[in-house]
Formats: structure tokens, sequence, C-alpha cells
């Protein structure tokens, strides 16, 4: 039993099922990130947990409480719009106290609760102001204190940051990363932006067409993502897919595919699974991270298992931090994610330096992750 | 750039600019005209107008006319002016455009934030008394009005023109509420807010510029409305413009043409003096209907 329980909720728009069957147990404290590309369903979950949507079929508890029917007023939640949905006319204090006004709660008691988040959120000096004359920013922080004075069991988040230009969205997390963990509440957040995902969150579902594709800590969905949209969605640059053939020699395990030139790779697994070995002579998707394509001095140093390619640049990306690389390696166009200073320049051949301790197979067919 | 071109464009354009404002006072001039004859000959004696002199300035000026418009010209049996009828048009006016306003916001509202099924076709059906033409419905109308007991009264005369109404405050609260962002109602629900306190508390205070869109076509609508005042009201009930076509119609006695005069600017008062005071939202107001969506 967890503190938030979405058992095996549906939602379906006459005989159009839209989400099936999700099954997410949120524990106490926990920061849940829904992402997902648009029309995957996260927005209409978060609803049918706020209750502004119906449910189809299943159940959503909060502290073991059924809410399904029960009126989003009274279900102890609070929420973050993505346009903020500040009362144009009323004041940031009539704003932030208006939900403890229609619970019937006394003035004095609703003065000091305000005061409280305003100083919490250093927005005292805004209180008396109209939605209209605040920043981006300031918007933001009305909002959140609107959903913190009420002090929920829950904090439902839509796509909060959205609105915000680039440099404000990456200070706006940080806050509400640093909220969450000072007062240590359970939050469910929908974002589309899988940056926000990794970075806020304790635990991410990754949604799409309806279904929840996975489910698990930020590093679980990284590293060993359950299938090809996971491992595409999540990461930026996306992962590099790269069709290999697996080959089986004694214990070891090898994909073999081809570098630019035609010349023939063989990629030694790093603690090949029976699985795997049961691929032996079929084709297989060789999912490789950008940083684990980087150039020799750049590679992982602890890994055990890095493989040596040579193979021709085609385009660098230096984005200051790094520099990006794109290379052919198998006919699939792959981004390596190199050191700054690195010596390379397009058109010209360097080695690079694969690191197969992180490297993942999927089944093509299937689209599963085989290893 | 955008300095030195304005500079421009006043250089080259000081002749055709002159022209236009000449042609332009000229039609205002021209439409002022009406206004014009009527302000002259209230306030000049009735031999002047019968003698001829209706475009000249009076000889002698006098405020008599307007007095007796208002308070002693003969309507219908008693002598009473014009003025018991004005106030049976504002207590016909001020209750039938506030609640066919409140009830516009109401319907626009539930049409926009709880949407239902069949709701446009709802919506399409009320349209219909934008378009039906008043004579059609005189006749059902004055039997819904006995049926109700309302007949020959102000308060009938009121249920006509908020029914009347309706279709048309429903429109414009109904596009105005359409592009009102929907969040909003959302997070007052979460915040606890019932049905009547969003409505209240959220909408109504941000529909400034509609509301005065919408009270200022049914005050006029309503204050001029000739066909109901004379169909529904009789003798003392009547409003201000039945008032108005008894006094100018009667056919007993001297015409006298400056009381008329008078009296006519009389009725077109109020409307006057409300589009003076709110006219400028009204622009802004259909606007901010139209545009945004």
């Amino acid at each position: 039993m967890g503190f938030l329980d979405i058992d095996n909720a549906t939602k379906s728009y006459g005989s159009v099922e839209v989400l099936h069957k999700v099954d997410i147990s949120v524990q106490e404290g926990e920061f849940l990130v829904l992402v997902g590309p648009s029309g995957c369903g996260k927005s209409t979950l978060l609803n049918m947990i706020a209750g502004l949507e119906d449910i189809t079929s299943g159940e959503i508890r909060i502290k073991d409480a059924v809410m399904n029917g029960v009126h989003p007023s009274n279900r102890n939640i609070a929420m973050v719009f993505q346009s903020y949905a500040l009362y144009p006319n009323m004041t940031v204090g009539q704003n932030i106290t208006f939900g403890l006004e229609m619970h019937g709660v006394p003035k004095p008691e609703r003065d000091k609760a305000m005061a409280d988040v305003a100083k919490l959120l250093q927005i005292e000096l805004l209180l008396e102001r109209k939605p209209g004359q605040l920043s981006g920013g300031q918007r933001q922080r009305v909002a959140m204190g609107r959903a913190l004075v009420r002090n929920p069991d829950v904090f439902l988040f839509d796509e909060p940051l959205s609105n915000l230009d680039a440099k404000l969205r990456v200070d706006m997390r940080t806050e509400i990363k640093k909220l969450h963990q000072n007062l240590g509440t359970t939050i469910v957040y929908v974002t589309h932006d899988q940056i926000e995902a990794m970075t806020l969150s304790t635990r991410i579902a990754v949604m799409n067409g309806g279904y929840v594709q996975q489910l698990g800590t930020p590093k679980e969905i990284y590293d060993t993502p359950a299938n090809l949209f996971v491992a595409t969605f999540m990461g930026s640059p996306s992962m590099n897919l790269i069709d290999a053939n697996v080959r089986v020699d004694g214990n070891a395990v090898y994909a073999d595919t081809h570098d630019d030139k035609g010349g023939e790779i063989s990629l030694a697994f790093f603690e090949p699974s029976a699985g795997l070995k049961s691929y032996e002579g079929q084709a297989v998707t060789l999912g490789i991270r950008p940083e684990s394509l980087t150039d020799v001095e750049g590679a992982d140093q602890r890994s055990t298992h890095v493989e040596q390619v040579k193979n021709t640049v085609t385009v660098t990306e230096p984005a200051g931090s790094d520099t990006f690389v794109t290379t052919t390696i198998g006919g699939a166009e792959c981004v390596g994610r190199m050191r700054a200073d690195a010596d390379v320049a397009a058109g010209r051949e360097t080695t690079f330096a694969i690191n197969m301790e992180k490297a993942v197979v999927f089944d093509p067919k299937t689209e599963a992750r085989i290893l | 750039m955008a300095v030195s071109s304005t500079d421009t464009a006043i250089r080259t354009g000081r002749v055709t600019r002159t022209l236009i404002y000449l042609v332009l006072v000229l039609f205002a001039l021209f439409y002022l005209l009406p206004l014009y004859v009527m302000m002259v000959n209230s306030l000049k004696p009735l031999p002047e107008i019968t003698g001829g002199g209706m475009m000249s300035l009076p000889q002698i000026w006098t405020i008599e006319p307007w007095l007796k418009a208002w308070s002693t010209a003969q309507i219908g049996v008693e002598p009473t002016g014009l003025r018991p009828y004005f106030w049976n048009s504002i207590s016909m006016v001020v209750p039938a455009v506030a609640i066919s306003t409140i009830l516009g916001a109401l319907n626009g509202y539930v049409l926009t934030k709880w949407r239902f099924r069949f709701d446009t076709i709802l919506f399409g059906l009320m349209l219909f008394a934008c378009f039906i033409p008043f004579q059609i419905v005189l006749i059902p109308m004055a039997a819904v009005l006995g049926f109700l007991g309302l007949a020959g009264s102000t308060a009938g005369l009121v249920l006509v023109h908020v029914v009347y109404g309706l279709g048309f405050s429903t429109l414009y609260f109904r596009n105005y509420y359409a592009v009102f962002p929907t969040e909003l109602v959302r997070a007052a629900q979460i915040d606890g807010a019932s049905f009547f306190q969003i409505f209240w508390r959220i909408l109504l205070p941000s529909s400034g510029p509609i509301a005065v869109v919408c009270v200022i076509w049914q005050f006029t609508n309503i204050w001029n409305d000739f066909l109901f005042g004379a169909s529904f009201a009789s003798g003392e009930g009547a409003p201000m413009t039945v008032a108005l076509n008894n006094l100018v119609q009667s056919s007993t006695g001297v015409k006298e043409y400056n009381v008329h005069f008078a009296g006519a600017i009389l009725a077109a008062l109020p409307t006057l003096l409300v589009y003076i005071v709110a006219g400028r939202y009204f622009v802004r107001g259909l606007m901010a209907g139209s545009v945004k969506g």
C-alpha cells in the first residue's frame, strides 16, 4: 500500500480507451514524474488524480481512501497549472488564500498561513500586486504558494516550467527540487522534458500511447531502458541505435557490424546473458549512449570493456563543455560525446572508444531490451 | 527608422490630409443637421416655427417647450407630460437589462465551462432569438402574458425584453468566456469554490468589457422599443416611446412642434448618455470577444 495508489486506472472517451490499466504506487515523500510525448495520456492521468476527469475503471486512492467520484476540493491535493491559472482579478495575497477561504478557514489563520508561505517563497513584497503585474518567474512562485498554503497530501504539477525562458526554467527547476527536499512532500509532476524528469524525480513513469512503458528510478530508466521507445525518448542527444549481428564464440559474445568503409567491427559484450546468447546469428539493435561513444582519453577509466574503433568524423558540434561528434557506424548515423578539447575535425579519421559495459541490446521485432 | 517614415508620411500627405479632414467635417455637419434642427426648434416659441423659420436660430430663446413636454403636455387623456412615462421606461429598462445580462453571463458560463451533451445545439437554438422578427411572437407572447397574469404590466414588459434579450447576451458572454482560460475554473474547483462562487468571484469580475457591450446593446434596444411597448402596455403603463408617439400623434388641438422636438430629445437622451459614458468600452469589448478567439 502506497501513499498514492493508482490501481489499474483506465480512461475512455466513448469507445476509445486513452489510458490502459495504469498501475503506479507512490510512497510518501516521493517525487514521481510522468513523462512522455504529447498525447501520451500523462496529463489525463494527472487530471484523474486531481479529480478533474472521471476514472473509467480502476481505482485511485490517497492514504488508502478511494478517491473515485470525490470532488477535487475534498481530495486534499493542490495543483500547479501550466499557465499558472492565477485569478486575474485578485491580488497575489487573495490568490494564495482563496482556497483557504473557500474551505472556511478564519481570516487570522489565513493571514498567518499566507505570511509563512510568502516568506518561504520570498514573495512578501508582491502580496498586494495583481498577477498581470508579475513576471513569469514571480507568477510561478505565486502558483506554488497557492498550492503550498493548503498543506496538501499530494502536489500535482502540470508542466509548470514550460512557459518560462530557458535560464529561468533551470533556476525554477532547482527551486522545486529544493522545496521537495526541504518539505518532504509527495509530488506527481507531468512534463514532456526528459531533462526535467531526470533531474527532479525520485521515480519516473515513461508513458506513450496510453501505456506506462517503464516505471523506475532515473538511473534505471537511463541505463536499462525497457524498450526502444524509452531508450530513444530519454537522453539528449538520444541513444545511438546500430544494427548488429550476434556472434557467439565460446563464452564471449560479440556484436558484429561494420564501419563507414565497410570494414568489419566486432564488439565484445560485457557479461553477456544467456538470453543474449540465444540470439546467436540473429540481427539485433545495439544501443550506445553518446557518452559511451567518445575519444580514447575521455573514455570511462574504470570501465573494463572499452572497444576502440577507427572511423571518419562527419560533423563536429562544439558545445563548450563537450564536443558532439557525428560518425557512421553500421549504416546508422551516431553521435558521440567527446571532451571539449578532443582533437577531431570533420572529414578526418579518429579513434572512437566504445564503453561496452553500458551497451544495451534490443530485439528489433518486439523492441524490448535483451541485455 | 519608424520616426523618419512617419515624418515622410506627414510631409507628403499634408494636402491629402487637409482634404480628408475637410470632407469628414462636412459629413459630420451634415449628420448633425437633424440634431441642430431639433435643438433650435425646441428652444423657440411656436409662432417662430409655424412662421417658416425652421432652420434659423430662435429670436426669443425659451425653455418653455421642454418644461411643457416634461410635465404638462397632453398625453392621452391626462396633461401629465412625459415624466411618468419616462419613469415607466426606467423601471422597465433597468431590471430588464440587469436580468438579461446576468442570465446571459450565466448561460455563457455554463455553455463554455460546464459543457454537456448537445450544448452547441442548444446554443444554436438560443441564437434564434436574435433573428426572429418581433411581429411573429406578438400573439403567442400576448397569450403567455395573459396566462401569467402579467398583461399590461411593467413586469410583463420586463419579461418580454429579458426573453428577447437573452439570445444576444448569451451570444456575447459565450464567445467571451470561450477564450477565458478553463484552467482558472479548474484551479478554483480544486480550491473548493462552488459553481456560483466560481461565477461570482472569478468569471464576473473579469467580464467588464463584455458586460459593458451587453448593457449598452440591451439598454439601447429596450429603451427604443416601440412595438412591444405599444402591444403589451397600455395607458398609464406605457413606456416613453409610446408616450412620445401619443404626444406627437394627438389629433386634437394645435400641433406644438417645439414641444414635440423637446419630447423627442428627452426620449433619446438616456441612450445618448449611456453611449457617452460607456461607449469607449463598446468597441474595446467587441474586440476582446472576437479577436482573441
